[in-house]
């Protein structure tokens, strides 16, 4: 539960760690390569015009014209400035390096036993794990790693996936049903399984698992895109407005030099924004995989920030696992205690957690300790199908708690003859949602036990914060649909859906998809498959089949049904991140224009210096400043860039109101004062 | 400033707001194909055309076909006005025996008429006959104005369809908007222009004796009606070179103020269409909160620059409390002025009644920004309309993202698609302007069209290119324009200023259509709010005027900094 109780990330890596930190500027200097970034427009144009300057400093250096220590200085920081853009991307690759390179551990070391014939587990040969082929036939035995991904045809086993849950607690799989999936990777801890490949080497789960990290197969995904879309476009208009500037000013007689005209456009073309595109977008995955979730397309963590709608599985999401005893119910003339009494005996070889809570319910509300029976030789009947009973035989004494109906036709009632203190009791219970249990002893019935589906506390909260977002939240059971009404009104979800079948999420997630909506849900099982891939965001367990986990687009490696609230959180997380810092990269094109034009035509109009609000000491000084804050100003928000603008779970207008504030006018601001902090130490220092 | 100036403003504009919203419920009505008051007079009129034209009115058009629609029918409109003006002398209606318009010019004048820029390079009652009046200009500013709204209603139907992928018939379109909108309301003004003393006759000119004994000839001729439609339209195509500055077109302080309501009428009352034909009025009222609010800024800007005059005038004696008076007819004042450039630039309408040459350099360059920012506050009629959604389109990409989910703008997602057509729109305005105006300010074939030196020459040239490109037509006097290198390169500006402009967002409109609409939830960007406003104002002064802001320094700015330290040009 801890996800639902702490919403805070698990610890990251340190922002700063030391090793991270030195690979990434390694990695940084080699993304310099114009053909890798030739992809991000905004900082190859930076690029190009830094090798541009360089040139027009060396060759003023050779003919001893022009001013080459201010040349050379707007040189460098342009050269900073793309630095930058790829150490920001490099920093955030660099954290999932670490722990693709553990993965890729557990992948060289392991060796298969391929089996000649399936049946015939003697005969097998030792093969690399790269060279297994789909449909082959390994035996793992325990201590051995599992070669590759695939279904357990044969075979029970316990397996360590610490490899990628970090879950040290092994699990079991077996052949047939809902956990017949083996991960390549994983570890036999006990027993033997045989196991049928599934994925060809390079394609499976751990070879993704490996890429996602590492961001090697990172495509750009369709908000990323169209934003990178506005960063040309607006590249473009002010490659026009700077170049077109060259003959304006030719009016005037001005000659402007191409160094100022170059720093005029890299100052105003949303370098900030386009130097931290992607690192964002590889924190987005990344948060996600500390999570414990692997997504199989960035497209799958954006499509979970728009989520409209969340289907949740009733049981372990929004109740717990178990129904729970609330309240003993006794007919007339039946002391509450002696009813407590009997149930606690009938209850006490039952180790479900119903007959557990029976116990416990017992001993909170009526001080009943378990009595110690071993002398007694009591009879205990065990739960069957057939009967819908169970119970003990102790002293003569025979009783028996079940289903209502059975414990009826054991007394020898019809429904209707039930006394009506009985049938009010059942009928109050079903009712609020519960399940009545019957008691009876000895042909004499004794009253009803509350079974209550227990709401997970907080859970109505987290559904109340989801509402302000505007989701919705749809709760599906299989219960019937006065249970699930009840159970829906007290955990305070928008819809139910009451006696589920996977066809029927099928059919209500086309019906909310038709209405434009986009819809998350989470499944384990092969049933779920479709309603999976149907979904826009469909989270696998990975304690569940195959098919379950070929069909969603995310696999939680926690198995935690609560962590839909989570995913939508972080997709919405990285789309704010995005939006925030492209208003602040736009909003502080003002203050640039204010410190870079009066220095422009200082020369020809010296009154213009009327625009030089910033009071900078001199052009050359104010030009260098506003190229210094732009670059510096990406290191800066490196930290945000990676950990997320905080999210907030409140509705819309709220998140602008806030974030247009710290943003947008942050955005105004901020270079006004950076700038002029900026002029004051170049003017300390006689940089220029 | 005077507060019988401001009271002046306050009135005109809130006669305005009131007359648009039921104009607006009206038009919404009409495109919708509803019953108005007007139906049994007009229906059978309309069905008649389109059993002429073979149109099969309930037939709606795929944004490509609707575009191709457009496209053709303005090619056969350019076509059609080349002819008349280059044959004019032949054809009938001609009392003054005008010659035919030279090709550069009639080039230039075909498409400033067919773009809805009305951009003059001619003196109108020394160049045009009265059938070419008549005939030609005349029915290109009735033609381009409901094509402009056309368009406009394609774009609006985008956010209405969901999941269908047709914005609309463009000839049924092009028939209603004529018929229903502007043809009754040019009648009614016509004749509201009429009782002003504007005139209405088909004789060429009069003698007459002045007081001091001198003989002038004044010209005449189908005033009235030109004036409605001209202003309406957001035409802004003067009859006489003079413009609405001239005692024929706008004798009176009355009909002044019905100049200024008639050509804001429509766009205005077009953007509560809109509200009302996406199904949420209040988007309607936040667009045009968001285009009166920088329209307003604009009015005080210019208001306080001319009212403050000019430390030069007071330096020769002039009463500064007179404000700057130069190039202002005295019927009108300051005020009414201020209104007039501010509105006529923020409309792409064009029409003056002052010359904006002799504005203050400060006053001067709120309209040069006014149509830089993309004709949007509110525009042309139409083309205000979709250069406004393009712009909420980019407000709400920009800042939608903050909200965490994918932007969407009326229930359609604005994706990678809808991003490049929008910026490939955007580009065409900093493309034309700054991009011709950057040659221009160094060729000397075009420098010596320039009447001022320094940097008003350098706002003329702007002026006119950013005129051209936001379909404006307005003049910074000054320019001799009728050049062949002005006629053709401004008539290339105009082109693209309206049509490479219109494809990429019709294109855009397309693909919304095609689109299921979201439905609204606590998590949707509002898009009608208070904040929405302010952001749409932010992104549209930092996304359409930013990017001038260098070219502004080297024009107005420097000129405004200079004359304040006592410097003219």
């Amino acid at each position: 539960m801890s996800a639902l109780s702490n919403s805070a990330s698990p610890a990251p890596p340190s922002l700063f760690d030391g090793r991270i930190l030195i690979s990434a500027l390694r990695d940084a200097v080699l993304k310099l390569n114009p053909l890798q970034l030739v992809r991000n427009p905004v900082i190859f144009v930076t690029e190009v015009v830094a090798a541009l300057v360089t040139i027009l400093w060396v060759r003023e250096l050779a003919t001893g014209g022009g001013n080459p220590g201010f040349s050379g200085q707007i040189a460098a920081w342009l050269w900073f400035t793309v630095l930058f853009a790829t150490f920001a991307e490099a920093v955030a690759e660099g954290r999932g390096k670490a722990q693709a390179d553990a993965l890729r551990k557990t992948r060289s070391e392991a060796v298969a036993k391929r089996l000649r014939t399936p049946a015939d587990h003697a005969s097998f040969a030792r093969i690399a794990a790269s060279e297994l082929k789909l449909g082959d036939h390994v035996l793992v035995e325990a201590g051995d790693l599992i070669p590759g991904d695939g279904e357990i045809v044969e075979g029970l086993a316990s397996v360590n996936e610490s490899a990628i849950t970090g879950e040290s607690a092994p699990v079991i799989r077996e052949s047939g049903g809902d956990r017949s999936a083996v991960t390549g990777g994983t570890m036999v801890i006990s027993d033997w399984i045989v196991v049928k490949i599934t994925a060809a080497p390079g394609s499976t789960f751990i070879d993704r698992m490996i890429a996602l990290v590492e961001g090697a197969e990172r495509q750009k995904t369709p908000n990323e895109l169209a934003l990178s879309i506005l960063l040309s476009g607006m590249t473009l208009i002010f490659l026009i407005a700077v170049v077109t500037l060259y003959g304006l000013a030719g009016y005037s007689q001005t000659v402007l030099s191409v160094v100022v005209l170059v720093a005029l456009l890299v100052t105003l073309i949303p370098t900030t924004i386009g130097g931290l595109l992607s690192a964002i977008g590889i924190a987005g995955m990344d948060r996600l995989i500390r999570f414990n979730v692997i997504a199989t397309s960035g497209r799958a963590v954006e499509a979970a920030g728009d989520v409209d709608t969340l289907l949740l599985d009733k049981t372990g999401t929004i109740t717990f696992g178990n129904r729970m005893a609330s309240e003993f119910l006794p007919v007339p003339g039946v002391a509450a205690a002696e009813l407590a009494n009997a149930v606690l005996l009938a209850s006490l070889a039952d180790e479900t957690a119903e007959g557990r809570s029976i116990v416990a319910l017992a001993a909170s509300d009526y001080g009943l300790k378990e009595p110690d029976l071993g002398a007694k030789n009591p009879t205990f009947i065990p739960f069957a199908a057939q009967t819908r009973l169970s119970g003990i035989d102790i002293e003569g004494r025979s009783i028996r708690k079940g289903a209502i109906d059975s414990i009826l036709k054991l007394v020898g009632l019809a429904a209707s003859e039930a006394p009506p203190a009985f049938r009010q009791a059942v009928e109050r219970v079903a009712r609020t949602g519960g399940t009545p249990l019957g008691v009876c002893e000895n042909g004499r019935l004794l009253g009803v036990v509350h079974l209550k589906d227990v709401v997970k506390p907080g859970i109505k909260e987290r559904f109340a914060e989801l509402r302000a977002m505007g989701i919705r939240t749809v709760m599906v059971t299989g219960d019937n649909p006065i249970t699930a009404a009840a159970i829906a009104s007290e955990a305070g979800v928008d819809d139910f859906l009451a006696e589920a079948t996977p066809e029927d999420k099928l059919a209500y997630i086309r019906k909310e998809q038709q209405g434009g909506r986009l819809i998350a849900m989470c499944g384990d099982g092969t049933n779920d498959a479709p309603a999976l891939a149907q979904a826009d965001v469909g989270v696998a367990m990975q304690t569940g089949t195959q098919a379950a986990r070929e069909a969603g687009n995310m696999v939680d490696l926690d198995s935690s049904p609560t962590k839909l609230i989570e995913i939508v959180g972080i997709g919405k997380q990285l789309l704010m991140t995005r939006g925030s810092l492209t208003t602040f990269s736009i909003a502080n094109d003002v203050a640039k224009y204010f410190a870079i034009l009066p220095a422009l035509f200082i020369a020809t109009y010296p009154e213009l210096d009327a625009l030089n609000v910033m009071r900078l000491a001199s052009p050359q000084s104010a030009i260098l400043s506003a190229v210094i804050f732009n670059a510096l100003v990406i290191v800066a928000l490196i930290p945000l860039a990676l950990k997320g603008v905080p999210y907030r779970p409140v509705g819309a207008s709220a998140l602008l109101r806030r974030n247009l504030l710290i943003y947008g006018l942050g955005g105004l601001v901020a270079p006004f004062i950076g700038i002029k902090i900026i002029d004051l130490a170049v003017s300390a220092l006689r940089l220029a | 400033m005077t507060v019988t100036g401001w009271l002046q403003i306050v009135l005109v504009l809130s006669v305005v707001i009131l007359l648009a919203y039921p104009l607006g419920l009206y038009m919404a009505r009409v495109f919708k194909g509803e019953h108005t008051f007007l139906s049994p007079l007009l229906r059978p009129v309309e069905t008649g055309f389109y059993r002429l034209a073979g149109v099969r009115p309930d037939q709606e058009q795929g944004w490509l076909a609707y575009t191709l629609a457009m496209l053709t029918f303005s090619l056969f409109g350019f076509l059609s006005l080349y002819l008349i003006l280059r044959v004019q002398a032949y054809l009938p209606y001609n009392p003054q025996g005008f010659d035919n318009v030279p090709p550069d010019l009639a080039f230039n004048t075909a498409i400033s008429f067919l773009t809805n820029t009305n951009w003059q390079a001619y003196g109108g009652e020394t160049t045009m006959s009265h059938f070419t009046q008549m005939a030609g200009l005349a029915v290109h500013n009735f033609l381009s104005a409901a094509t402009g709204i056309a368009l406009a209603l394609a774009v609006t139907r985008a956010f209405m369809h969901s999941g269908l992928a047709t914005l609309g018939n463009f000839w049924v379109d092009l028939t209603r908007t004529t018929l229903y909108v502007l043809l009754p309301l040019s009648i009614l003004l016509a004749i509201a222009f009429l009782a002003t003393g504007v005139p209405q006759t088909l004789a060429g000119s009069v003698d007459v004796t002045t007081l001091e004994g001198a003989k002038q000839t004044i010209a005449l001729g189908p005033i009235a009606s030109q004036e409605a439609i001209k202003q309406l339209g957001t035409n802004g195509g003067g009859f006489m070179n003079a413009n609405s500055a001239h005692p024929l077109e706008n004798p009176t302080a009355i009909s002044n103020y019905l100049q200024i309501i008639a050509m804001l009428l429509v766009s205005s009352a077009l953007v509560m269409t809109f509200g009302e034909m996406v199904g949420r009025r209040r988007q309607g009222y936040a667009l045009l909160a968001a285009m009166f609010t920088l329209l307003i800024a604009g009015v005080a800007l210019t208001y306080w620059a001319e009212a403050n005059g000019t430390p030069v005038l007071a330096a020769a004696g002039v009463d500064p409390a007179g404000g700057n008076m130069e190039g202002k007819e005295v019927r009108f004042g300051t005020a009414m002025s201020a209104l007039f450039a501010a509105v006529t630039t923020g409309l792409s309408c064009g029409a003056v009644n002052a010359m904006h040459a002799s504005l203050t350099p400060l006053g001067g360059l709120v309209p040069l920004l006014l149509i830089q920012l993309g004709e949007v506050l509110p525009g042309g009629v139409g083309s205000g309309l979709y250069g406004m959604v393009v712009f909420a389109i980019l407000a709400v990409f920009v800042a939608g993202l903050m909200v965490g989910r994918t932007p969407e703008f009326l229930g359609k997602k604005i994706e990678a698609r809808e991003m490049k057509l929008a910026m490939l729109a955007v580009l065409i305005l900093p493309f034309a302007i700054l991009g011709f105006s950057a040659v221009a300010a160094v060729l000397p074939a075009a420098l010596s069209s320039l009447a001022n030196a320094g940097p008003h020459g350098l706002s003329e040239i702007l002026y006119a290119y950013s005129s051209a490109a936001g379909n404006n037509g307005s003049a910074f006097a000054g320019l001799s324009a009728n050049t062949p290198w002005f006629n053709t390169t401004l008539g290339i500006a105009m082109a693209l200023g309206r049509f490479a402009y219109v494809v990429p967002v019709m294109a855009i409109a397309g693909s919304l259509a095609a689109k299921t609409r979201v439905p609204v939830s606590a998590g949707t960007f509002p898009t009608d709010t208070p904040l929405f406003v302010g952001l749409l104002v932010g992104v549209i002064l930092i996304l359409g005027g930013l990017q001038f802001f260098p070219a502004l320094a080297l024009g107005p700015i420097v000129e405004q900094v200079l004359m304040v330290a006592g410097k003219t040009f």
